[in-house]
């Protein structure tokens, strides 16, 4: 049985909720699969993203989201925390007040916050004191973000472009912290745009429209989405496979 | 027990540091209603204290040059239900001298006090002073709170202030604060409180930025919940070039609590530039649903967040 199944789901926003954003997705991750999904921007990543964490406003007009078989979607945030799902959002939110050291020790965590650190490339000495607030640039951010995702030892992370705001001589850490992840037997819903952080998963798969494209080896998938896209497809709809 | 003795042990519950008190190389004084019980001098530092019908009156001077490495300690109470204490003080700060003030303000079985407070503080040039106040006023919110203060730093002078009420009730609070700044000096001051039950709140706190360069910040954090009430006045005027000033509140609210941010800025030189930022609502809900996505209720959330403003 997967980990995590999405079966059929769909989203609207606006009037109604009738303008669709997810138009009856699935998508099925194994346990310890790093997954990486693709897409143009507005394909409704995000929105999955945020679905399959339960945030506020973020219910499936229909379809099911399913986490060891068991249905969650009406389950609070929280609720399916404390199954294991996690998320470390594009643009993380400042804290005033609250140190990195007591940022990572929150919940349940896992592992030793120090050595998390040390993992997103940050220095425990420089670090662990300092307030999570909005004297951190965004990057730094980012990895304290991961750091704190990582330590709570999830059953599945979902990773919402984890490299951006990070830079480019540090892609190589991103790379660290997934790797970590997927040794620690975490499963990874990876959103990226980045080619070299997707083609490290052990699948993807590409969202158009609101739905699943194609799935697969990672540099295939790639192929694809550079080949065949919501650009290229010119009229708004794409091409199903 | 004795008066004292009572002070001292509400001074440790109120989170006091009384070894501080029983240090030979600390200055302190402590007052309970209108009584002296305890007081110590360094060298560097006269105080000047007498016993009034409802309170003290004490005039402190760090003389010319004298560095305190020591924090004096400060320590007001009042131990029974009823009361008025009214606390007439007189900081300066000579020339060039430094010093730092903790301050404990104890009320913790108030349910008819009052504690007024008139104090001025005069920093000359060069001088420093950092002053923290901590307040406890006991679960009956029965305690009216009014601290004034007329602060005037001069030339190269700084003086940041910190005012916690943040355990137990606040009852009625109305802290008036103005500070005049002169050239090339730093003014910091802030506020952070936890209001329940009908407390009712209100922080008024005005800097001048008189002289050129001067620099001034007004932090105030403050959340309320049940029936609360809430008002904060920062007032921040850039009188002179190169002077900036900043006003910053935060309020959270719950249940059918009531805030108001009045930030006012003034600006009355070309070359000043003083800004404003005001946040009152609820607990933001990114940082709550990042919190829960950590495995955290939301009642755990909320009191995360609170408790990292009022820190």
């Amino acid at each position: 049985m997967p980990l995590l199944e999405v079966n059929n789901v769909v989203y609207g926003v606006g009037p109604d909720k009738k303008t669709p954003i997810l138009a009856g997705l699935s998508l099925a991750l194994e346990q310890g699969e790093v997954h990486a999904l693709l897409g143009t921007n507005g394909t409704g990543k995000s929105t999955l993203a945020n679905l399959i964490m339960g945030c506020e406003g973020y219910r499936p007009a229909s379809g099911e989201i399913r986490l060891d078989g068991t249905l969650i979607n009406k389950l609070p945030i929280h609720e399916r925390a404390c199954l294991g799902i996690t998320m470390a959002w594009q643009e993380p939110v400042r804290f005033e007040g609250i140190t990195t050291r007591d940022y990572l020790a929150l919940g349940r965590h896992h592992a030793d916050p120090a050595a998390c650190l040390s993992l997103v490339g940050l220095s425990p000495d420089l670090y662990l004191d300092r307030m999570v607030d909005k004297c951190l640039s965004g990057g730094e951010r980012k990895r304290i973000e991961l750091a704190s995702i990582l330590a709570l030892g999830p059953r599945l992370a979902i990773l919402d472009e984890p490299d951006s705001g990070i830079d480019m001589l540090s892609i190589q850490d991103v790379i660290h912290v997934i790797s970590a992840f997927k040794k620690n037997g975490s499963a990874v819903l990876l959103i990226t745009h980045r080619e070299e952080i997707a083609t490290i998963s052990d699948r993807a798969s590409q969202v158009c429209h609101g739905k699943i494209l194609c799935s697969g080896i990672p540099e295939n998938v790639a192929q694809h989405y550079k080949a065949q896209n919501c650009r290229t497809c010119g009229k708004g709809e794409c091409h199903y496979v | 027990m004795s008066e004292l003795t009572d002070l001292m042990q509400a001074f440790g519950e109120a989170g006091g540091d009384r070894g501080a008190l029983a240090d030979s190389g600390t200055a302190h004084l402590s007052v309970s209603n209108n009584s002296i019980v305890s007081s110590r001098l360094v060298p560097g530092i006269d105080v000047q204290a007498r016993e009034l019908r409802n309170g003290v009156s004490a005039k402190v001077t760090v003389r010319e040059g004298v560095k305190l490495e020591k924090p004096v300690h400060l320590c007001f109470g009042v131990l029974h239900k009823k009361g008025t204490q009214r606390i007439k003080m007189d900081v300066t700060l000579e020339k060039n001298s430094s010093a730092t003030f903790i301050a404990h303000c104890i009320f913790p079985n108030a349910e008819k006090v009052r504690h007024l407070m008139d104090a001025t503080v005069d920093i000359n040039e060069g001088a420093e002073m950092r002053y923290s106040e901590t307040h406890y006023h006991g679960l009956f919110g029965g305690i009216e709170v009014i601290p004034k203060l007329k602060v005037k730093v001069r030339e190269n002078g700084r003086y940041y202030t910190d005012f916690t009420l943040t355990t137990g009730r606040v009852g009625k609070l109305g802290i008036d604060y103005a500070v005049e700044a002169g050239k090339n000096t730093v003014v910091e001051l802030a506020a952070r409180v936890f209001g329940h039950a009908n407390d009712a709140i209100v922080i008024k706190e005005k800097v001048v930025l008189a002289g050129e360069n001067a620099r001034g910040l007004i932090k105030a954090r403050v959340a309320i919940e049940d029936d609360a009430t809430a008002e904060i006045r920062g007032i921040t005027e850039g009188n002179a070039p190169g002077a900036r000033g900043h006003v910053d509140c935060m309020e959270i609210v719950k249940d059918r609590a009531v805030a108001k941010a009045i930030p006012m800025v003034q600006v009355n030189n070309p070359l000043a530039k003083v800004t404003h930022e005001a946040a009152i609502g609820s607990v933001d809900k990114r940082q709550m649903e990042t919190l829960m996505a950590h495995g955290l209720s939301p009642e755990e959330a909320v009191d995360v967040i609170v408790k990292g403003i009022l820190k």
